[in-house]
């Protein structure tokens, strides 16, 4: 078997490898993916003693047999020389600006993420095309497209750490579908970034995954039952992801310059550090949702701020946050019905869980609400004999 | 980064401006009509936004279980139920305005007299499934 987290964990540095000494972007990502490629084929009879320097000396190859055809072989073989010396060692600047040019804001939100988890997270464009459940070709069309759109940025242009967080953050939520853990490579991802780039966001955003995921095992049932928060066995949350990521948390907060994933990632962790649901500090999570609403102005900010509230001063004073916002919000109808189900007007809970789940977008959470508005109405009739 | 499932009907749906059947058409409009559906998923898939498209025959069965050990009750196939799926294609977009633009392109294909036919067609998001849901 060949470390395939080795190998991706490598892929950037590469890339920047081939493009330091001249290749472009779009042909330097390719030689890299046939070395990959390759690697897998070759390594299991027979190891690489520098794993690294054999992935350069291959893509390397790939990349001159692939510009031999082309008009501008000669010169670039005059310019580079059939064997160049070795590069320059890959930085973690050549890193961080494979983070930035696949990230780049001429690019579609889809477009950023199957570029960032090709080229940044050295996965095959089958991977991608798995995770997000659609052919291999479009996919392969997908990224050549981004590939293009990219191809006249220079690589050593700053760029903007908060466009890289966003579409980190997406590959993140999409969670788990195909055979790459999606969340787990956005965390990789994540992790990587923060160790060549000195950000608070990038802290926040790390302590806020690590949090959410340590959480995973316990969200679902076996069978891919939704479990709220409050029911779930917290004695299956991941203590040590948990303890990484209110340290990473902590460090960031110290450095007071507080943004949006930082307060996000405060929510999660305060979640994190009740033992029961009730031990909950929901006056704190309330705090935290109104910076998040200062920062952010995000109406989804505003209706976790309602739950928050409706704990932390009783599920009127929930509903009246409620009532200051958009009906027509993502989970309002949900929020509403929660809402009610605490104050006690469990007729209309129930009628509101079931137009929540009409309106859901998500299957799993669609399901829940089902199953919320089922127990509420079934409450006065004993359990349907089956069959 | 949503998948919508755009949908032709053969009947169910409101008349299109250009409402001439298929066997109306002559053979080049026909041809034309199919060529125009067959480079508009090609385009789809260049541009990375296409998932599947296929179309369906226009006679089905209706199937329901009809208790343990008994063969399933079928009833039918019927031509003339009162709506028929005639085909679909899914894409996966960035967004729900850039399916309706399609849905729209779509729609445009040409019919009789090589004039768009401007037939309704139904635009579904998928559910989403094992998404990381906020708490």
């Amino acid at each position: 078997m060949v470390d395939e987290v080795l190998l991706r964990r490598l892929t950037p540095g590469v890339i920047g490898v081939l493009v330091r000494r001249g290749a472009d972007f779009a042909s330097a990502e390719d030689a890299v993916q046939d070395a990959l490629v390759e690697a897998v084929r070759v390594w299991p009879d027979d190891p690489p003693r520098d794993p690294r320097g054999w992935l350069v000396t291959v893509a390397w190859r790939r990349f001159l047999d692939a510009t031999r055809s082309d008009v501008a072989r000669r010169r670039r073989e005059d310019l580079l020389g059939e064997e160049p010396p070795p590069g320059p060692a890959a930085t973690a600047d050549d890193t961080l600006q494979l983070y930035f040019l696949c990230a780049h804001p001429s690019l579609s939100p889809s477009s950023a993420v199957a570029l960032t988890l090709r080229a940044v997270g050295g996965l095959t464009t089958r991977q991608i095309a798995r995770a997000y459940l659609v052919p291999e070709a479009t996919m392969a069309q997908r990224i050549s497209r981004a590939k293009r759109t990219v191809a006249g940025v220079r690589l050593d242009q700053p760029g903007d750490v908060a466009t890289v967080l966003r579409v980190l953050y997406l590959v993140f939520n999409e969670g788990y579908s195909g055979d790459v853990d999606l969340a787990a490579e956005a965390i990789r991802l994540t992790r990587q970034l923060a160790s060549v780039v000195d950000h608070p966001e990038v802290a926040g955003l790390l302590a806020l995954m690590l949090l959410h995921h340590a959480r995973r095992a316990a969200r679902t049932t076996p069978e891919g039952r939704l479990v709220p928060l409050a029911e779930q066995d917290r004695s299956r949350w991941d203590t040590g992801a948990i303890a990484e990521g209110v340290a990473v948390l902590q460090a960031a907060l110290a450095r007071d310059r507080l943004g949006e994933f930082q307060a996000q990632a405060a929510v999660a962790a305060l979640h994190a550090d009740a033992r029961t649901a009730e031990e909950t500090d929901w006056v704190q999570v309330v705090e935290w949702y109104d910076e998040l609403v200062r920062l952010t102005g995000n109406p989804v900010a505003r209706l976790n701020r309602a739950v928050a509230v409706g704990h932390a001063d009783g599920p009127r004073a929930g509903l009246a946050a409620l009532a200051e916002l958009d009906p027509s919000l993502p989970r309002h109808t949900a929020v509403s019905a929660y809402l009610h189900e605490r104050d006690g007007d469990l007729e209309q809970a129930a009628r509101l869980y079931a137009e929540a789940a009409r309106r859901a977008s998500d299957v799993a959470e669609r399901d829940h609400l089902t199953r919320q508005a089922a127990r509420l109405n079934s409450r006065h009739r004993p359990a349907a004999e089956p069959g | 980064m949503a998948k919508y499932l755009l949908l032709k009907h053969y009947r169910g749906n409101p008349a299109a401006v250009n409402d001439v059947p298929m066997d109306r058409w002559t053979p080049e409009e026909v041809s034309a009509h199919l060529k125009y559906m067959d480079d508009f998923a090609k385009r789809l898939e260049s541009t990375g936004e296409f998932v599947d498209g296929q179309a369906l025959a226009q006679e089905g069965t209706w199937v329901r279980y009809d208790g343990e050990g008994r063969p399933p009750v079928t009833d039918g196939p019927f031509p003339e139920t009162k709506d028929l799926i005639a085909g679909w294609m899914v894409v996966d977009v960035d967004s729900y305005e850039r399916a309706i633009e399609l849905a729209g392109e779509l729609s445009a294909a040409p019919g009789a007299g090589g004039k768009p036919i401007h037939e309704w067609l139904e635009v579904r998001p998928f559910l989403t499934m094992n998404h990381t849901v906020s708490e």
